[in-house]
């Protein structure tokens, strides 16, 4: 069911991300102000969008199980959310060590990006803890997503209060009048958000490969033990 | 700050890369593992059937 089409998937995401590495290192030209440990940057700002972008579409996911009833809706948000995790909790690590390399110091509190970044991070943290502790599976699929919903319209408005804010630490990388990267670095982080994104979808469905064959088994065993 | 000599920067960026790259094995591990598991538990399944 989830595994269709994932071996070209995975190829895809093989070919991109070895693109994205090679133009990292041979072909995007070094930073006139940060120097090479710019090159941290071609990962850790297309895991922070993916990751950003990933709790949302955990939120589109959890709106489709609202409406339609169905639990595999829920199942695919719930993953979604928990994918975004993992990549959240690198974007903090990378993110802290590329803040020692530029500005000495692992972490600062008055930056509003790393803060807010950090705050979505906890927020989702707390979405384990909701999920496990409710037994009943009709109502742990309906909570889950009513905190997937409410959760992942937070992102945005929280994408937007940093951008609001008045102090900037961190470069403007995206904005509407195409920032201020020149074209082979540009390109160069188009293909690595690519690749992440492919990254992030393989790895959803593999997820959720695994997860359905395990439920099926769990179907299979208790049909044995019925028919036993 | 005014950029870091190439081989400070180097240790920085290799670290970042490093832990992007652990992450995905460490991943794509637990899940090998777990769909090795099932697996196996689906053989048990059909010999105890047969």
């Amino acid at each position: 069911m989830y595994s269709k089409g994932l071996v070209p998937l995975a190829a895809a995401t093989v070919v991109t991300i070895t693109a994205a590495m090679a133009l990292v290192f041979f072909y995007a030209p070094l930073d006139a102000d940060q120097g090479f440990v710019q090159k941290i940057f071609y990962v850790h700002v297309p895991m922070a969008i993916v990751a950003l972008c990933g709790f949302v579409a955990g939120g589109v996911m959890a709106i489709k199980h609202l409406r339609s009833g169905d639990r595999s809706w829920d199942m695919r948000s719930y993953v979604a959310i928990h994918m975004s995790i993992i990549l959240g909790l690198a974007v903090l690590v990378t993110g802290s060590i590329w803040a020692k390399a530029s500005w000495g110091h692992w972490w600062l509190w008055d930056e509003p990006v790393l803060v807010s970044f950090l705050v979505v991070f906890l927020l989702y943290c707390v979405y384990y803890p909701l999920r496990f502790s409710i037994e009943d599976p009709d109502r742990q699929a309906r909570y889950s997503s009513v905190f997937a919903i409410t959760a992942g319209a937070f992102v945005p408005l929280n994408f937007i209060a940093v951008r609001l804010a008045e102090t900037y630490t961190h470069p403007r990388v995206l904005s509407q009048t195409g920032g201020s990267m020149p074209g082979e670095m540009r390109l160069t982080f188009l293909v690595a958000l690519v690749g992440m994104t492919l990254l992030f979808v393989t790895l959803w469905k593999l997820e959720l490969t695994a997860k359905h064959a395990s439920m099926q088994l769990k179907r299979l065993r208790n049909r044995a033990r019925v028919a036993a | 700050m005014p950029a870091l000599p190439l081989d400070e920067a180097g240790k920085y960026v290799a670290a970042t890369y490093v832990v992007f790259f652990a992450l995905i094995l460490v991943y794509v591990a637990i899940i090998g593992a777990k769909i090795a598991r099932i697996e196996r538990q689906i053989s048990e399944l059909v010999e105890e059937e047969e």
